[in-house]
This record gives C-alpha cells, structure tokens and sequence, in this order.
C-alpha cells in the first residue's frame, strides 16, 4: 500500500495515500465530528462539521472529502476550527424545531451530541424559521422536516444505497426541503418502506410511526390475549438499545423482558421461518416438476415485494406465493392455535418485533386475514421494543435468560439465519437438495451464499438436477440481477431477495447507530456473525426436521402445499407499476 | 418561493411526444443532460409538466424525485402552464419603489393565486419580473403585450375584468 507522510496535530503519521482528511486521522485516533457523511453513499462536504485547518490551504476544509497528499499538516482542534464548527451548529439550530425533551431521538440524536460538546448557544441565531410540514401520509414512517438539517443522508439512502428516489431535495435556498417529487404523500410514491432513510438519519426527523402505545392499551385489555413472536435477527441488535457492543446476543435476556411485559405468549419466529421453507421449499419443487413459472424468488421480504410491484410488475408471478414468516405465525396463531386452545381469534391481540418497517405497511395488506380478522395487529420494530421495555422500568442488563414459550418455541437454526442475505436461500436449500437426492446431506453450510456482497451466485447438481440459484440484498442489487434475468441475459432457478443490504440484521428497523460507528463498523457482518454462530452450535438446522412444524402439518395443515396449506399460508400480489 | 403543483390537466401533443422522446434519444448519453433536456422539454410545452418530468426520469434511468428537484431549483423552469393572459408585475427598482409590491398583492389576491402559478382554469399566469423598460410609468404590468402603468391597487380588479 503506498502512504503519504502527514502531520496531524503536530504528530507524524504515515498513512494511506488515497485517504481523506477524515480517514487519515482516524488512523491517527482522532475522530473529526461529521453530520452529512456517509461512507460511499454521501459524500459532499454539506454540512461544514467536519471543518479543519490545513496549513497552506485557503480556509478551512472539509475533511470528509479532502485529499491526503504528502507533507500535508493538518489541525483537527484549533480555536478557529472549534469556532467555525460551533458557529455552523449554531447556523443549523437557528432553522431547527428544537423541542428535544419529547423528541424520540433525543439521546441518540447526532446533532444533540454535538451540540452538547460544542457549548452551543441555541438562540445565538433568531429568525424565520422555514415552512415545513409532517408527512405522516404512510402506515410506516414520519417525516417532520422542522427537526431537518438537510444532510441528505436519507435521500443518499434512498437513492444511492437503496436506488429507489423515492424523495429528493426540493426547491432551493430557504426553501429547500426533502420531500417526494411534486411534493407527493411518501403513500402515493414508489417508497418501499424499507427504513433506510430512518436508519440513516442523524436527527429526529425520521422515525418509524410508532405502533407502542396500541401494543400498551392491548395489554391493559384484559379481553384481550395478547401475544408476540420476535424476528431471528432481534436477538442479535436489541442488545444494541441497552449499549451493549453491535453482535451481541441477547435472546434469554429479551425472552424475560417480553414475559415482564406481560405477553401471555412470547415466542421464537424461526418457527415460522422454517414453516415458510417448507412451504416454499415444497413450492420451489413443484414449480420445477410442473413446470412453472421460474426463477421463483422469495417472498419474506415486505419492503422487496413492494419493489417487485412497483419495479418489476411483469415479475410478480415469479413471486413465492407464501406469506412472510412474520404473516404466518399470525396466522397459525389465529387459526391453528385459536381453536386448539379455544380463543376466539377475534380476542387475540397478536404482535410481531421485526427489524423492519416495510413490516408495518404489510400487516395492513389484503389476503393477509386467514381467520378473518388480520393475522398480526401490529408489528414493531427493534426500536420500538427497546423503547417499551426501558419505559416499563425493566433492568435488561440485569435480566436471567428465559426460554420462548410452548408450542411455537421450537425453531431451527436454519430459520435463524433467515436474519441475514442468504440464509433463506441456504435454509430453503438444505431442505430441496435432500428431498432431491432423497438422503440426508453429509455438510449442511452452502457458503456460496454467505456474506454481506450485494449479489452472490452459485450452481448446485443435485443428482441429475442442476439448480442455479442467485442471492440480492438491497434493491439496487435486485435491479440489476432481475434486469439481468429479464433480458435472458442470466438463467437462474432460484432467487433469495431482501429489501434491505445485507438482510433483516441491516434492516430499517433496527437500532440507529451514528455515523462514527456506521462508517467504521460493517454492522451487517458483526450482526450476521451472532446468527451463523447459532447456526454453527445448532443441534437442529434442519427446517423440515422441526418437530413443532411437524405437529403443525400432522394436526392441523395436513401436508405441504396442501389446500388448507394455501388457504392460510399464502397469498396474492398487486402490480403496481410506477 | 416553493414552486406550487399545478392542478390544471395536461394537454400535449402527440407532436410534442415525438419531439420530446428524439430531444431526449439525442442528449440522454451526454454527462449532464438533464438540464439542457429540461430546457428543450420547457420550448415544447411552453413548461414542465408531471407527466414530461415522470418520462424525462424513465429515460436516462433517473428517479422522478432527482429529476423534479433540478426541475423546482432553478428559476427558470416552470411547473404550471402559462395562462391565457400571462400577467407580469414590474418588481424592478422603480416599480418597486413606487408600490408595485402592493399591487402583486392585489394581484395575487383577486386570482387566488401567487406568482409563479396559473388560475386553475388556465386563464390567468401570475409572474414578478425585473425592469421591462417603462421606469417612467412605474408601477408597471403588462398581459401578454398590454401595458398598464401608474398603477394603484384599486386599478386591479378593473383591469382584470376586462380579460375575464
């Protein structure tokens, strides 16, 4: 690697040549404070935090997007630099709605923290303040532009990261706003609801619409049974709302905070994970004996199938027809369970914590009601189950490990690993390739499919079958494999799409981290390392070996892909177009 | 300003189509041709249209919304057609000076609209405009080529229903 030699605050380094000033002293321990900066996705020098002296250069400049070159003596912490960040954190505070005591970001706000350490003065600056509006227009996320700061991360998100552009920045000067084109309702655009921008976010303009207090007066019902199933990757990030480090597992510890909150069931989604395989594992065959429509492509993603909707309308009959495993377990629960345990489902109350928002907008689809009422009421993300735990004065740290409850506590590690790209394809895999080859597999990892690149491929021959299978995570990813895939131009089999990169453990509905961590943590890696690990110390990793899912079909569904099976496991999709 | 969404229906051409779709085949591979398509595309409809931003985007492989924002930062785009009687307002120094701000507002308030937008039902544009060149009439407007100068606000809503 070639290096420069530089001098940052008086110190010599040596560091890499193509760095930035940013880069550069963080290899020299010093973090220079940024708002706008997003590694790869955003990098335009707006917001004039990370302001430095270098000597020589006229002014100060931004260090997020200013070269490294030999000789360079650089100055991180001078009165100017210190004023001059001040200053520009006053300038953003003086067209800032500055009600932060309610403000669901307080705390975890990055502009907060600056201007705690910076000593502002926040009526420094008085003025108009600009026109803005809450746009509430969607059954998953609030924009309130007067807490907006115009970084342009979330618009960075949605169009660089994610590229959907569902909102863009609007009119100019001190009109500037971030907004859908022609001013639209977020609803009535092609936003898929995937969160990113909520994640991305520095402030408390962005945040999920939150679902707490229905799951709260649900609980003071005393009408009501009131059950929740969590996601496979919330044991890994909620830990993440009670500071411990990013790829912590904390299942037992979130188990016995959900029976402290009085659910009178708490149980394990990696069920239903495995119930969808063997769905869609039985589908995926019978699309290849029949001769169906292929490549057939998954369906557990609410915020992908939206963007299939919307982007790839003449796609959608490639579309798994099963729910999501979140849809199933609401709707075994209000079915299956309801009348095993003689609960009217209209009294089930039944809740889902998922690492997602698009979630939220998939509860409220049609053909999602297999007992007649909707299969899950309300679904919350990480966040919000964070929040309910900490304001019901629950210590988590100081929690024993609880186990899931019965019947639905039985999941399997391959239903675990549904959490990160690639591990539906994986799971889904162990099950067709045995039913194919018609014994059991001696190595059960298909590491081909593992890892946080944006498209994976890989061919498996089972016996005298050939299966071509392809893994995307993140739409900008799913484009440019289904454009492939439109065009003839790649032939695949099988196809594993979400919505978010890297899966549900990067989902939009996880905890928030702040740029600092963001741009030097790969949190898809070190929240994904918790799930295969699982999967690793697993005794049961098979889906279709699940006893519990077993019970299920012998009880209830009858066999796999069976009528009733359809009637309660799967459902339709609309074409959107844009 | 914050450029105001028009509601009143689009009108174009299939002339115009074609037109478009060839301004747009010719310059889309060109490192920075939205804006010179986004001009050309105003010289055919006269604006810019939701429906000729939402084919702009289709074809140079762009989103709606980064399309719309060029379209709604730059002053000399227009998202609303002009009316039947286009009406500009002097706000110039000397108009200015001699009240013209008070009859923009007289304007603004007798068509229920502000500058930059069009009566719902096409007839009237609403614009401000720097000098045209008459200081000695001041307050000016014009409608489309007639002039009217030394202007009070109570002048407005006569000189109005002379085009209504």
């Amino acid at each position: 690697m070639e290096t420069v030699n530089i001098k940052i605050n008086g110190r010599a380094y040596s560091v890499p040549k193509d760095s930035t000033v940013l880069e550069a002293a963080r290899y020299a321990g010093v973090e220079i404070p940024t708002l706008c900066y997003l590694k790869d996705i955003n990098e335009i020098g707006a917001c004039r935090i990370c302001l430095v002296e270098v000597v020589g250069a006229r002014g100060l400049v931004t260090a997020c997007v200013y070269p490294v070159n030999e000789g360079m003596e650089i100055y991180t912490n001078t009165p100017k630099v210190r004023e001059s960040r001040r200053m520009n954190l006053e300038l953003l505070l003086s067209a800032h709605n500055k009600q932060c005591l309610s403000c669901v970001r307080s705390t975890s706000c990055e502009l907060q923290k600056l201007c705690h350490e910076y000593g502002v003065d926040e009526t420094h600056f008085r003025g108009a303040m600009p026109e803005s509006s809450v746009d509430e227009s969607t059954a998953f996320l609030v924009r309130d532009n007067s807490k907006c700061i115009l970084c342009r991360r979330c618009v960075a998100a949605c169009r660089n990261l994610q590229e959907i552009g569902a909102i863009g920045t609007n009119d100019r000067g001190f009109d500037t706003h971030i907004a859908a084109a022609f001013e639209k309702n977020l609803a009535d655009t092609s936003c898929v609801g995937c969160g990113q921008c909520i994640v991305a976010c520095p402030t408390g303009a962005l945040h999920e619409k939150d679902d707490t207090q229905r799951v709260l007066d649900a609980l003071a019902d005393p009408t009501k049974h009131v059950a929740i199933c969590t996601a496979p990757s919330i044991r890994a990030t909620i830990g993440e709302c009670f500071d411990y480090a990013p790829g912590t597992d904390v299942e037992g510890k979130m188990v016995a905070a959900l029976k402290r909150l009085g659910f009178n069931g708490v149980y394990d989604m990696n069920l239903t994970a495995d119930l969808t395989i063997v769905e869609e594992a039985t589908e995926l065959l019978e699309r290849f004996q029949n001769g169906g429509v292929l490549p057939m492509i998954t369906s557990c993603s609410p915020g992908w199938i939206k963007f299939c909707e919307h982007y790839f309308p003449d796609m959608t009959e490639n579309l798994s027809t099963c729910k999501s495993p979140q849809q199933m377990f609401g709707a075994m629960y209000k079915t299956y369970y309801a009348q095993k345990m003689g609960i009217d489902p209209k009294d089930i109350f039944f809740v889902s914590a998922i690492p997602c928002t698009a979630k939220k907008f998939e509860v409220t689809r049609p053909d999602q009601s297999a007992a007649g009422v909707p299969d899950v009421d309300v679904a919350i993300t990480t966040r919000e189950l964070g929040r309910l735990i900490k304001t019901a004065g629950i210590k988590f740290r100081e929690l024993p490990d609880e186990k899931f409850d019965a019947p639905f506590d039985i999941g399997s590690s391959a239903g675990a690993i549904f959490g990160a790209t690639g591990g539906v394809m994986e799971a889904a895999l162990r099950m067709a390739a045995e039913v194919i080859l018609g014994k059991k597999l001696e190595k059960l990892d298909f590491e081909d499919v593992r890892g946080i690149a944006g498209i994976k491929r890989a061919t498996y021959k089972l016996g005298d079958k050939v299966v071509r299978v392809a893994v995307a995570s993140g739409t900008s990813n799913a484009k440019k494999l289904l454009n492939a895939v439109r065009s003839g131009e790649e032939k695949v089999d099988f196809i594993e799409i979400m919505c978010c990169p890297g899966g549900c453990v990067n989902g939009g509905g996880q905890p928030t981290q702040p740029a600092s961590v963001r741009n030097t943590i790969n949190l898809r890696e070190v929240r994904a390392a918790v799930l295969y690990n699982d999967d690793r110390n697993a005794d049961l990793r098979r889906s279709h070996e699940n006893p519990a899912v077993d019970i299920i079909y012998k009880e209830y569904l009858g066999k796999p892909g069976s009528h009733k099976a359809h009637e309660i496991l799967h459902t339709s999709y609309v074409k959107r177009g844009l | 300003m914050k450029k105001k969404q028009t509601t009143i229906p689009f009108k174009g051409t299939q002339a115009q189509e074609e037109k478009l779709e060839n301004l747009i085949a010719k310059n889309k591979d060109v490192p920075g041709a939205l804006l010179p398509i986004l001009q050309g595309a105003q010289e055919i409809y006269g604006y810019l249209p939701k429906e000729v931003i939402r084919i702009i985007a289709l074809r140079m492989d762009k989103s709606i919304s980064e399309v719309y924002g060029v379209a709604s930062f730059y002053s000399q785009f227009n998202l609303s057609p002009k009316g039947e009687y286009a009406i500009s307002i002097c706000l110039g120094t000397a108009c200015y000076v001699k009240g013209s701000g008070k009859i923009m507002e007289e304007f603004e308030k007798e068509l229920g609209i502000s500058s930059g937008e069009t009566t719902p039902d096409g007839k009237f544009s609403l614009n401000d405009t720097r000098c045209i060149g008459a200081c000695g009439l001041a307050p000016v407007c014009m409608i489309n080529s007639d002039v009217y100068g030394r202007l009070v606000p109570a002048d407005v809503k006569k000189i109005l229903d002379k085009y209504r």
